[in-house]
């Protein structure tokens, strides 16, 4: 059986500033991503050297701000759901498999380089830059506000300003 | 109304909530095809921009929903997280993601997305990630100039801008739309042919028609908050309206029996407030008594809500867009705070005049003028120790 076509991008799109709006509504806040990473390392931190985290600036003013366990988050859950949306997604439309995916041109060890320095950059620059597309992108754009919607200029700015030099990774 | 959270929704639902989301939000992106990177980059080179039509109608889509929601009174806006602009950090974190974007080609969302459904490109960019954060918390005094420096607090990009928010709202979407048509013919020409995807078809083009003009008509119509005000502040109108009042001696009197029904709104600017509140009050200003502190208050059935300002017809305009919010048991205090100041703490030693009632309302005044300041004195203190300033119920957002 073959994998099903993507949806029309611009259902899927009206379907997802839905679901952002349900979340505005319900909750208050937008939808995010890096922030259940954020939580994910402080709780693992915690767990490892809890000295550390009590003498650490970065932990303490997190926990400061959210008190309690840093697992117990709004957007840990999230993410949660959002891999068992996506698995479910994926299982329907036939696209579960594990893969690498990568241009033919490069070797499996460039893809995985480049996967893990680009990780790297994206969770550093979403801690400095308060919250990723999803957070500050796409949420601030859903509120109008600015500076997640320079956040998403600077996002979109910085991939079009180092695409050339990256582009034998892609084609 | 909204957001729902955290009175409608207890923190612990709220939980819930967040999976659900997450999975609906997980389901669209991997349907629209996001689980691949190659898609995912694909807008940076010019094959693909699904992401670009995807992102931009999701976030227009969502943005005349938050303003439509918010102009017909669905949704206390003032409640609603908006991100935070610190000018430096937006701009360097942005560019270091973007460049994180063309290296890994996912974005953190869109990674565990991908690894859901057995990217092992996406799993190695999580792990990456998770060591990008504990850079970053382990660096913090190294960034924090950076992190903190430019904070302009949650300003709305209009704002910034000096337009209106119909206005930004229309030039967004002109902008979404032109975007949409020129990526098209970038797309075609990259890839030498056209997209049959593309094609828009009739039930999806109706649908969106119908979303618009619901969306749009937010814009056109007046806005209810503004135009209450507006009648608020019409003579004409409100002489029309039949005011009930409540004079300085009755408030004194509940006052200093301790009324439990009694709710004192008032309406002067803080510092004034802060001199002298009365017991029982709570400060407001005409935006804010339609938003969910005041409203709380209002709704309470079989209580004496009484508007108070220095002059009385300060204090009329409030009780007014009280009453077309549809609160009831409005009272004005008659004559405003300068009178009640003056009948309560200005009572003269003594009176010449041998009617009854005048005789009474002196003695009544007379006891008031003594217990009064001393419960002012002691509701400031209270407030003071409960510190002042309520925070609000507001959700912590971030990412």
């Amino acid at each position: 059986m073959n994998e099903t076509k993507y949806m029309n991008p611009y259902l899927a799109g009206f379907f997802l500033g839905l679901i952002l709006l349900a979340t505005i509504f319900i909750t208050g806040r937008g939808l995010g991503a890096s922030g259940a990473v954020k939580s994910a390392v402080v709780a693992a931190v915690e767990t490892v050297a809890p000295a550390h985290t009590n003498n650490t600036k970065f932990y303490t003013e997190y926990t400061e701000e959210h008190p309690g366990n840093p697992l117990k988050n709004w957007l840990v859950f999230e993410v949660i759901g959002v891999v068992i949306g996506a698995f479910v997604s994926g299982l329907i439309s036939n696209r579960l498999k594990f893969t690498m995916e990568k241009s033919p041109k490069i070797m499996n060890g460039t893809r995985i380089a480049g996967a893990a320095i680009g990780g790297l950059l994206f969770g550093f620059g979403a801690q400095l830059g308060r919250g990723c597309t999803s957070g500050a992108a796409l949420s601030g754009m859903a509120v109008l506000s600015f500076g997640g919607i320079i956040t998403m200029l600077a996002i979109f700015g910085g991939a079009y300003a180092f695409a050339y030099f990256f582009r034998k990774l892609w084609i | 109304m909204g957001p729902l959270v955290p009175e409608i929704i207890g923190n612990e639902l709220n939980f819930v909530a967040a999976l659900f989301i997450g999975i609906a939000f997980g389901f669209i992106l991997e349907q629209a095809g996001f689980s691949t990177s190659k898609k995912l980059v694909g807008l940076f080179y010019g094959y693909d921009f699904t992401v670009l039509r995807v992102f931009f109608t999701a976030g227009v889509t969502a943005m005349i929903g938050v303003v439509a929601l918010n102009h017909f009174g669905l949704i206390d806006i003032s409640l609603v997280y908006v991100n935070p602009t610190f000018l430096w950090s937006a701009l360097v974190g942005g560019l270091i993601m973007g460049i994180g974007f063309v290296v890994g080609g996912y974005c953190p969302g869109t990674s565990v997305c991908a690894a859901a459904i057995g990217k092992i490109d996406a799993m190695i960019f999580i792990a990456g990630s998770f060591i990008g954060v504990l850079i970053f918390a382990e660096g913090y005094p190294l960034f924090e100039g950076l992190y903190k420096a430019a904070n302009w607090g949650s300003v709305k990009i209009f704002d910034v801008m000096g337009v209106s928010q119909s206005l930004f709202a229309f030039l967004l979407i002109a902008f979404a739309v032109g975007a949409f048509w020129a990526v098209t013919l970038i797309e075609n020409k990259v890839n030498g042919k056209p997209n049959p995807e593309l094609n828009a078809k009739p039930l999806y083009a109706g649908l969106t028609a119908i979303a618009m003009v619901i969306g749009l008509s937010a814009f056109i119509m007046p806005d209810r908050k503004e135009s209450i005000i507006k009648k608020s502040s019409d003579s004409e109108i409100a002489a029309s309206r039949k005011v009930e009042f409540i004079t300085s001696d009755e408030l004194a009197f509940r006052l200093m029996d301790n009324d439990k029904d009694l709710q004192i709104f008032d309406l002067r600017d803080q510092k004034s407030f802060d001199a002298m509140p009365l017991p029982r009050s709570i400060r407001v200003t005409k935006e804010s008594l339609f938003e969910k502190d005041a409203n709380k208050l209002l709704l309470l059935k079989n209580t004496r809500n009484v508007f108070i300002a220095d002059d009385e017809q300060t204090a009329a305009k409030g009780a007014l867009i009280a009453e077309q919010l549809g609160f009831k048991g409005l009272l004005v205090l008659k004559g405003g705070l300068n009178q009640f100041k003056k009948d309560m703490f200005e009572v003269p030693k003594s009176i010449e005049g041998q009617d009854r009632q005048e005789i009474d309302t002196h003695r009544f005044r007379t006891q008031a003028s003594i217990a009064l300041p001393l419960l002012i004195k002691e509701f400031k203190q209270k407030q003071a120790g409960s510190g002042v300033k309520k925070a609000k119920n507001r959700v912590l957002g971030g990412c």
